[in-house]
This record gives structure tokens, C-alpha cells and sequence, in this order.
């Protein structure tokens, strides 16, 4: 017996007799074959009682340097944004936290409604009328726009923006070679350090797209924090894109245009569905949800109406029951994959079910209006920010283009270096952008992030604190 | 429809379609899926045919057909051109439980190849194949 | 507009008024620049988002109520198949939220997150002896994921070895999920039989095990809660066609300490942290599905992987753990693990989160206690098997397959619906009716009205008994009193049965705005 079981000596015995076994040993020793038995102690560390676990576990939170233990300008696909209180008090409470997937939906209206009611804030924030009840994670969700694209038109090109995430395009790699689809980059605008750099390269991403090119994607606002031309790049891809007239095989007419969003922009910036796109996606993280070193989080997945029968992941639908009552149910269960089996829209057999509540939660509280001026807050900020941060000699803009909650520097020394001087500083000043995406072309590159939680004083420590630390390097490092 | 039935002068796939041909008009099947199909899939709730124009194979499927519970191919029994569809079954999808044989119908293609029909089986031998 | 009375259907966006709100934007102390400067129109958004305008405790109240209508683990039992509903230890909760760990940035350099990287590290070590595999990524995010990324692997490996291996074998009485991932990953399902005893078909196994099968992929016990008797015999046929073993863990709570799939003969294992590790299900998520590989596959691992480096006796300056091991992520070092990645699965590391509750588990338990842990599922199982005979319940839901079981047992309710005339639907409708959460239903194909029952060890005897006398309730009703009660419930719960075809017709999945 551990904390966990309760098999008292009375129990065990009764148990024992009524199955006609005489120890549990019997059990295994009649079920599994002796070759493949272990016969020794697996060699773990023996167990602890609560409170040495949570001084363990406390020990090794103390070494790690979070949010609350320096001022953080890290960004690039996950924000420290303000979590309210409610949200944990909601994501713990028994009935959101432990129950299973609903599948007898009598007893799981709450869940239910719960996606009902995430599915329809991301179909206001994304401006597209169909939502799933969401996917695992960011880049993934780009993966699984793919697989659904070459399901609706079976072709086998994937154009992506070379300005989008990383991770997301090396997940959509991944991810390809499985599907038989051949990813093709289109670089950046610009793509020598100095020349008006920091959105796709219109001509190029024209040039890329043709009539086998089953979706196009790219990030808005994008991975150096540019706001791209949506429009421009939607239109252009179906153009791009159209099928060429003689097929006469049921190929729809044109690629998918899937964008990746960051949900928090999306009450000042020109929603995906605004834009011409079929596909938005995205990490939901920014809504709600804690950093936690990466994950769990939440993937955004909204879409044009055609698409709904082949979208991925679990969907809660309206109806009634016996009795007339309005109620909520799994529905087009068909596409997934235990039922349908091997012609699943996706493997996906989960959603992010109390990560979407964390996110519904926190659409409810920041509400119509403050979404608006969440995001004039952030805009007014990341524009201050940049301007001081560009004031200080040896550190540039990457871009001049738009922005929104987060921004591109060149910087003219050494960006590890410059990063550990204002760690000792107690800043963390942004990430390190060749780290993250191994080009060349990003060397002295350091995006910074900016959420509500950066007052102004906390922009000009970093200022203050990045200056000494890029002048402290030039001076140690003559160019 | 309650009963199972198999009209006799529709031909049969192994894989519950069924195939018409209106003998003014042989060079023409009308297909759909039969009693059993249906019964199997339970309540219909989606059916998306294919576009007039499009071109079905004997023995690879031409549509899929969507119930609460499963979604299953549906296979031509015979190859030819599609001429026309059941447009109908956009937004009466039951009508294929209902009246697999009639209302129910999905398609009718012009044949490219009637000789096909040789190698379909009869509502007997359909009948037997279910093992009664 | 909705009052506190309405009906508790209605969604967020029907209650509230307009002005009202939650939020309180903090203030805007930079200077205020022009709209035009900061965003240009042509940029801006057109339409507004409606969301909800609501206040805090008008939210409150609304998800407070609305949680009301769930059952849970916490308030019931819930003996669902496969999915190894056992007990959610909050300390893992108050772990989870330590700011050195839900605070901490993805992107933080790995000098300053030694803690978590450990973290990951230990854990990595630990699945590793329990899988008897030595190398383990973190990454995948669920179950299924895992299952994808094994698949993956598995190509991989063979590409690399100039081969294109095009078929994955899987049991007919596998997990849905299998298929899916196979055809996603560019490979074909090819179904293997179970045999009479309730295991793979081994006579079918060998005809189709040819040169051109990359893997075959198993639970172990399967999805009847049967441990397959020819494992060894099996694993040697795969092998012996230079195939590979992929082992799904959604059953591993039967054999934790007792056998392990590295010693059946697997080369790939992907865990369910959220099954056997206590990760809460969350009402379908989030979960964490790590997997663990032989020697020969570690080359293919996604990356990042967390590695241990020694170093000197100065170690860095924050966070130098014990005895001078420094924790990092590596991208494929040369020759070893990852050195032949199939690239990454997501972004950044792996659902962290998770990753910190199953550690915790797992150094609450220990060796002893995770042994305890499948002793205990597996009696719990026989024992609530053997009560359902001695009651009598057997006659109409026998047992599909064998006569003991591990951690899950299928019954058939085959003979129920033949005498009764109520089919497991009915059954488990009524069983809310009881306060119990049913058992999972129609899975696998193979039997005849399915009914998959795992009760796991955190379940004490006498809930096991409760339920027993509800499963006989049921049925005696039945007989009593015909059909007509079991096909019409449940009838206490706060929506009867819902039409799930016209939901399926019609689909309505979000809120319609005015």
C-alpha cells in the first residue's frame, strides 16, 4: 500500500479468494512469460513522502531563472503576459481539471460548452466562421493545416515564408516527409543586412507558388515582428496557385492560404479572415496560459466554412436532447482517428481541453474592449521601445516595417555576450535570433518582446542596461 | 427503410454498391449503395458527390459517405464518365437510408466499358454473399 | 440578456451588457504616438472581435456553474478503458506552479534553467529504466504524438539503411490512433488477427512479415488487457525480417516493475504521462507522450534532447548542480543520439508542465511504489471481474477473451442484448444514472458490444464493489422490467441523451451574435 492504494490485509485476502488466486504474484506469474519478467527492483530512487518531493522539486525550481527573476524581453512564440487569478482558480477545480475526454456528453456538458464556447471566441478573434477546440501546440497546428490541405486538394508543394517561425518551419519539415510533400522556403524581403529586410519578398513568394503548390504560409505579425501584407500575400497565392484549366480531376481550383497568427495582436491588427486567408493557426499561449518552459500550451486552428468537415482535432457542436434542452456534443467525430482509422483528417486524439479554458477565460476577461486596448497599450509600447533602443549607438532596427508587440535589432558586437552582461544586470534582453534560426544572415540579431507587464521603466532599464553592455563589448571587441 | 431488400434487376459489388441500367439507355448505370450499406453505416449525415465530369474506376471508390458513427467509402461498381449527380442529397443525406434504391441514388455515369457489368453479381448471389 | 436564472446552456457571450468588463488595462505611461505612426489603417482590424463584456464575478459564477455539469475523477469513479483513470495527486499542482518552473521562458539560456533542464534530465532516466530503453526525448506532446514520431523513427532508420519499407502491421484490436498515424507518416496499414487466446495471430504474423514491413506496432497487454503470450516469438519474427517493434504505453500501468517492453524485444516506447504518470486529463488535454528507444534508433531522435555534460570543478556561475553535471539541450551530437534527427515535432522542448507533475510521481513512488502501482491495477481488475461473476453479471456480459486478466478487462454485451434486449449503450447510459462514469464502449471492434473496463489501483475494494452491484442493478431491471428503462436513460442527468445526428448533419459549433 502506498498513499495512493488502499489494499488492506482483510481486503487483499477477500480479493484473492474471490478470483481463486493465492497471491498477486500468481496473476503475473500466469499471465506474463517468465522470459520477459523483471527480476530485479527497477533502480529508481525509493519514493518520498509529499513534503520531501516538493522540497525537491522546490530546490530545482530555485535553479532556474523565471519571469519573476529578472526583467524578460524574451518572446518569439511565448509571452509573460498577465495571468488573472480566476484562470487558476478555473484550471484547478476538479471538474475542469480531472475529468476524461467527453465522451458520454450527458455528464460532460461543462467541458462541452467550454469548447463550444473557446471555438466561437476564436472564430471572433480570427474573423473565420469554423474553429476546432484546438490543437497540441503552435507549429504543429501549422503541420496539421498541411495535412489537411493535401486532403482537400491533393497536391504536393508547401510554400512557407522564411520569415515565419523556426520551429514552425522546421515542424512543417518534418512533418512533410511523412506526408510526401516537398517544403520550399521563400526568403525575406532584403535578405543582405541593411536593405529594407523584415516581410516575405512578394516577387519571390509569387515566383514560388504554382498550380501544384497544395498551401502557402506565412506569419502575421512574422518572427522579426513585422507586419506583413497580408492581403497582398493571400491574393497572390490563389493566383499563384489557380489550377491549371485542363485538369478536369476535382482538384480545387487553388492552394490554401494558412496564415500563423499570435493571438494577442488580434485586436488592433486586421484579422486572417479580413485578409483573404482559409487557414489560421497559431500558439495560444499569449492567451491565458502559463510559460512553463515551453508547454503544455495550445494550438489555434480556425477555418474557412468549406473546411469544416476535414479540420483536425475534436469539435463540440450544438443541439438538443430528448427533452428539447439545449445541449453540446463531440461532433464530426468521423474525421478523427477512432473512427475513421486510417483515413483520419489528423492522429490527434486529444485538444488542449483545459489550455482552451484557460484561453477562453482570459478572451472573457479581457472582454470587446480590452483586447482593443490591450493591443494600443502594446503598440504604443513596442514602438516607444524600439525608438529608444535604436537611439543607443551600435544597436540598429533590422526593419522598419510596422509592429506590434515585438521587434528585430541589429546589434554591432557580439549578441551572447551582450545578453550575459545585462543578465548580470538582471535584464534578459531578447533572443538571441541566429540561435534560434542558424542563418548567417541573422548574426548581431536580438528580437525583443514586449507584453503589458514591461512598464516604461522596465524599457528604459533595458535601454540603459543594453547600452552599457553593447558599448562595454565594442569597447572590449574593436570591430 | 425497415427491411433489407435487393431488387432484382440492379447488379451488385462484393463492397455494397449497386449499379441500374435503364435497358432504353445501356450505355448509362445509375449507382448508390445498398440496404446493407446503410444499415451498417446507420443514420447518413453527410454525402459529398463527386463533380459531373469527374471520372469513376470499377472497384475504387468515387465518394465517401458520412454517418454519426463511421464514414465509409463508396465504390463504383463500374467505370465511366460522371454525367450526373444527386444534388438533392446535399441537404436530404437520409434519403440513402430511407430509399437506397430510389432517392438514395448518388450518381450516373455514361459507361466506358459495359462489359464491367459481367463481372458484378446478381441479388442472389449479393444476397448470399451477406450470409443471410 | 441572460439573468442568473436563465438555462445553464447559455454561453458566456449571452450573458454580460455592453461597458461591462473584467480587465482593467494598465496605464499608458510611454508618450502617446499617432494611430496612423504606431499601425497603419490598412493594417487594422475592420470588425471588432465580439467577445464577451462581462465583469470578474459574472465570469466567475458563469464557469463555476458550468463546472457543476461535469462529472470527474475527483468526484467519481471512472473506470474508462485504456485510459487509466487514476487519482491526480495535487501536490503535482503546487509543484507545477512553483514560478521557478511556470514561469520560466522556453528561450531562457540552459546556464539559467539547470533546474528544469535536470528536471527533464532525471525523468529521461527514469523512463528509461522502466522502459529498459536507454535513450528518451521529452518532446511529443501526447500519446498519439509519440505513436507519429515513432513511426517516423522507424522509416527513418530504414531509410538510412538505403531501404523504403512501405507497411506497418497492427492488430485489429489496436487503438484507432495507429492507423491515422502510419498514413500520416507515408506508410500503409497492414492488419494483423487475433487469435483465439486473444493475442496476435501468430501463423497471420508470419505470412505477412516480409521485407517490406517496417514495424509492427503493439500494446502489450492489448486493448483486451491480455499480456500476448508469444511476445518473445513475436518480437523475434519482426526482428528477424529486420523490422522494427514499436510499443504503444497506454497499458503500461499493468507492468510497471514487472516486465518491461526494452526486455519484450521493443525498439521504440512511447509513454502516456497523463495515463500512467497522473498528469490530471483535463477534460481531453493536455498530455505528454515521451518515448524511449534502443541503441540502433537513437541516432534518429527529434531534437532538442536534454543531455548531462561533466565539467570541472568550476562548473557556471548560477545553478551548478551536483557534483559538477551541467544540463543542456543538444541538437545531435556527432555519431550519438539525434545525430540523425528526424527534425523537430513542435516548438520548443515538450510540454514541461507534464513533465514536472509525472517527476514528481515518479520520486513519490519510487521503485517499490511503482510496482505497488501495477500489483494493485491488475488485482483490482481480477477482483472486479470475480465480483461481477459472483453476482451473476457474467451470464450477460461475459468476458470476451480468457479467464484472468491484467489491468482492463473487455466484456461483451453480446448475450445482454439478445436476452434483454438493451444493447451497452443502454447500459452505460444508465450507469450515470448510478454515479459512475461508464466503462469505454464499442472498443475494440473485434468484440461484440464492447464494454472496457480498467478500474486502476487508486480505486479502493469497496468502490469495485459499488460498482459491480450497479453493473447487476442494471441488468436485474431489465429483466424485470424489460428494456424500456436502460433505453431511456439516463433520466437524472442534466441533459438526457442528445441528438448526436443532427448535430452531425447541421453542425452548429459556435455561438450565433448578434
Amino acid at each position: 500500500m502506498t498513499r495512493y492504494t488502499a489494499t488492506t490485509a482483510d481486503d487483499l485476502a477477500e480479493m484473492l479468494d474471490a478470483i481463486g488466486v493465492d497471491s498477486i504474484g500468481e496473476l503475473f506469474e500466469r499471465q506474463v512469460p517468465p522470459g520477459v519478467r523483471l527480476s530485479r527492483p527497477l533502480a529508481l530512487a525509493p519514493g518520498m513522502p509529499e513534503q520531501d518531493v516538493f522540497a525537491h522539486l522546490r530546490d530545482l525550481a530555485a535553479r532556474n531563472v523565471s519571469a519573476d527573476d529578472e526583467v524578460s524581453f524574451l518572446g518569439a512564440g511565448m509571452y509573460d503576459h498577465y495571468v488573472p487569478a480566476l484562470i487558476d482558480m478555473l484550471m484547478e477545480r476538479s471538474e475542469f481539471l480531472t475529468p476524461y475526454t467527453p465522451y458520454q456528453p450527458e455528464i460532460s456538458q461543462g467541458g462541452l460548452q467550454v469548447m463550444f464556447e473557446y471555438q466561437t471566441a476564436i472564430c471572433e478573434l480570427t474573423a473565420l466562421p469554423v474553429s476546432n477546440a484546438s490543437v497540441y501546440e503552435g507549429p504543429s497546428a501549422a503541420a496539421a493545416a498541411a495535412y489537411m490541405a493535401k486532403l482537400h486538394n491533393g497536391r504536393s508543394r508547401l510554400v512557407v515564408s522564411a520569415a515565419m517561425h523556426p520551429h514552425t518551419i522546421q515542424t512543417l519539415r518534418t512533418y512533410a516527409h511523412g506526408y510526401g510533400m516537398e517544403v520550399v522556403e521563400v526568403p525575406m524581403r532584403g535578405t543582405h543586412a541593411g536593405l529594407d529586410a523584415g516581410t516575405t519578398e512578394l516577387e519571390a513568394w509569387r515566383a514560388a507558388i504554382d498550380s501544384d503548390t497544395s498551401a502557402a504560409f506565412f506569419a502575421q505579425p512574422n518572427f522579426y515582428g513585422a507586419v506583413e501584407d497580408a492581403d497582398a500575400l493571400s491574393a497572390a497565392a490563389k493566383a499563384a496557385g489557380a489550377a491549371d484549366p485542363v485538369r478536369a480531376d476535382g482538384d480545387d481550383r487553388a492552394p490554401l492560404v494558412v496564415c500563423q497568427v499570435d493571438p494577442i495582436t488580434l485586436g488592433v491588427l486586421r484579422a486572417p479572415g479580413e485578409c483573404g486567408v482559409d487557414v489560421a493557426v497559431g500558439e495560444g499561449q499569449p492567451l491565458g496560459n502559463r510559460l512553463d518552459f515551453g508547454g503544455p500550451s495550445l494550438g489555434l486552428f480556425a477555418a474557412r466554412e468549406v473546411y469544416l468537415r476535414r479540420m483536425p482535432g475534436r469539435i463540440a457542436g450544438e443541439t438538443v436532447d430528448v427533452d428539447g434542452k439545449r445541449g453540446f456534443v463531440l461532433t464530426l467525430q468521423t474525421r478523427e482517428q477512432h473512427i475513421r482509422r486510417e483515413r483520419a483528417t489528423s492522429n490527434i486524439c486529444t485538444s488542449q481541453a483545459l489550455n482552451a479554458l484557460g484561453a477562453v477565460v482570459y478572451l472573457a476577461w479581457l472582454g470587446r474592449e480590452g483586447i482593443v486596448e490591450l493591443g494600443e497599450l502594446l503598440l504604443a509600447r513596442t514602438h516607444y521601445a524600439r525608438r529608444q533602443l535604436t537611439a543607443i549607438d551600435g544597436v540598429h532596427a533590422l526593419h522598419e516595417r510596422p509592429v506590434v508587440r515585438e521587434f528585430a535589432l541589429r546589434l554591432d558586437a557580439d549578441v551572447a555576450t551582450v545578453r550575459a552582461r545585462c543578465a548580470r544586470a538582471g535584464v534578459n534582453p531578447g533572443v538571441d535570433i541566429q540561435a534560434l534560426t542558424g542563418r548567417e544572415q541573422d548574426r548581431g540579431g536580438l528580437l525583443v518582446a514586449i507584453t503589458e507587464r514591461r512598464t516604461r521603466a522596465d524599457i528604459d532599464r533595458l535601454r540603459d542596461v543594453l547600452a552599457a553592455a553593447v558599448a562595454a563589448e565594442r569597447e572590449a571587441v574593436p570591430a | 427503410m425497415a427491411q433489407a431488400s435487393y431488387p432484382e434487376d440492379l447488379l451488385y459489388h462484393p463492397e455494397h454498391d449497386w449499379a441500374r441500367s435503364d435497358p432504353s439507355n445501356p450505355q448509362e448505370a445509375t449507382l448508390g449503395i445498398t440496404w446493407y450499406a446503410q444499415d451498417s453505416l446507420g443514420e447518413v449525415v453527410f454525402f459529398e458527390p463527386p463533380k459531373v465530369g469527374s471520372t469513376v474506376t470499377a472497384g475504387q471508390a468515387y465518394a465517401e459517405v458520412e454517418s454519426v458513427k463511421a464514414v465509409s467509402d463508396v465504390i463504383a461498381p463500374l467505370s465511366g464518365e460522371v454525367v450526373a449527380v444527386n444534388e438533392a442529397l446535399a441537404s436530404e443525406p437520409h434519403a440513402i437510408n430511407e430509399d437506397p434504391y430510389g432517392d438514395g441514388w448518388m450518381v450516373r455515369v455514361r459507361l466506358s466499358d459495359p462489359s464491367e457489368r459481367d463481372a458484378l453479381l446478381d441479388a442472389a448471389a449479393y444476397s448470399a454473399s451477406l450470409g443471410g | 440578456m441572460s439573468t442568473s436564472m436563465s438555462p445553464s446552456s447559455d454561453t458566456i457571450f449571452q450573458k454580460g451588457g455592453p461597458g461591462r468588463r473584467a480587465f482593467v488595462c494598465p496605464e499608458l505611461d510611454v508618450p502617446a504616438a499617432d494611430a496612423e505612426t504606431l499601425l497603419p489603417a490598412r493594417f487594422r482590424r475592420l470588425e471588432p472581435a465580439r467577445l464577451p463584456e462581462v465583469s470578474e464575478p459574472e465570469i466567475v459564477r458563469h464557469y463555476v456553474g458550468i463546472s457543476k455539469r461535469n462529472f470527474d475523477l475527483d468526484s467519481g469513479f471512472y473506470p474508462l478503458g485504456s485510459c487509466t483513470m487514476k487519482h491526480n495527486p495535487r501536490l503535482h499542482e503546487r509543484v507545477a506552479a512553483l514560478p521557478g518552473h511556470a514561469r520560466l521562458h522556453p528561450l531562457q539560456d540552459p546556464e539559467r534553467a539547470q533546474g528544469a533542464l535536470q528536471l527533464m534530465w532525471n525523468l529521461q532516466e527514469a523512463l528509461a529504466e522502466i522502459a529498459g530503453l536507454p535513450h528518451v526525448s521529452l518532446q511529443p506532446s501526447a500519446g498519439s504524438h509519440g505513436e507519429l514520431a515513432g513511426v517516423m523513427l522507424t522509416r527513418a532508420f530504414h531509410e538510412d539503411r538505403g531501404q523504403r519499407r512501405h507497411k506497418v502491421l497492427t492488430p485489429d484490436t489496436a487503438h484507432g490512433t495507429n492507423p491515422a498515424t502510419v498514413t500520416m507518416a507515408g506508410l500503409e496499414v497492414v492488419k494483423l488477427a487475433t487469435d483465439a487466446a486473444g493475442g496476435i495471430d501468430v501463423d497471420d504474423l508470419r505470412a505477412k512479415a516480409d521485407a517490406d514491413v517496417a514495424c509492427l506496432m503493439l500494446t502489450n497487454p492489448n486493448t483486451l488487457g491480455l499480456f500476448d503470450q508469444n511476445i518473445e516469438q513475436i518480437a523475434a519474427l519482426v526482428h528477424g525480417v529486420g523490422a522494427t517493434l514499436y510499443y504503444d504505453g497506454a497499458n503500461l500501468n499493468a507492468v510497471i516493475g514487472i516486465s518491461r517492453p526494452g526486455d519484450m524485444g521493443f525498439d521504440i516506447v512511447h509513454f502516456n504521462l497523463h495515463k500512467s504518470f497522473t498528469q490530471p486529463h483535463g477534460g481531453g488535454g493536455p498530455g505528454s507522450g515521451p518515448i524511449a528507444v534502443s541503441e540502433r534508433i537513437a541516432a534518429f531522435l527529434p531534437t532538442p534532447l536534454v543531455v548531462r555534460r561533466e565539467v570541472g570543478a568550476h562548473g557556471a556561475e548560477n545553478g551548478a548542480s551536483l557534483s559538477g553535471a551541467r544540463f543542456d539541450l543538444d541538437y545531435g551530437s556527432a555519431g550519438g543520439a539525434g545525430s540523425r534527427s528526424i527534425g523537430r515535432l513542435r516548438g520548443f522542448h515538450g510540454n514541461y508542465g507534464c513533465l514536472v507533475r509525472a517527476y514528481a510521481y515518479i520520486r513519490s513512488l519510487g521503485a517499490e511504489g511503482l510496482r505497488d502501482v501495477s500489483e494493485t491495477a491488475v488485482l483490482n481488475a481480477n477482483y472486479l471481474l470475480a465480483r461481477l461473476a459472483q453476482l451473476g453479471v457474467a451470464e450477460h456480459l461475459p468476458l470476451a477473451y480468457g479467464e484472468l486478466c491484467m489491468h482492463e478487462f473487455v466484456l461483451s454485451g453480446g448475450p445482454m442484448k439478445r436476452a434483454l434486449q438493451i444493447q451497452t449503450l443502454d447500459l452505460a447510459k444508465r450507469l450515470l444514472d448510478f454515479g459512475f462514469h461508464p466503462p469505454t464502449v464499442y472498443f475494440p471492434l473485434l468484440v461484440e458490444e464492447a464494454l472496457m473496463v480498467e478500474p486502476t489501483e487508486t480505486e479502493t475494494k469497496e468502490t469495485l464493489d459499488a460498482f459491480a452491484e450497479a453493473l447487476a442493478a442494471i441488468l436485474a431491471e431489465a429483466a424485470e422490467q424489460g428494456p424500456e428503462v436502460a433505453r431511456g436513460a439516463p433520466y437524472t442527468t442534466p441533459v438526457r441523451r442528445l441528438d448526436e445526428v443532427a448535430a452531425a448533419k447541421r453542425p452548429v459549433i459556435r455561438q450565433a451574435l448578434t
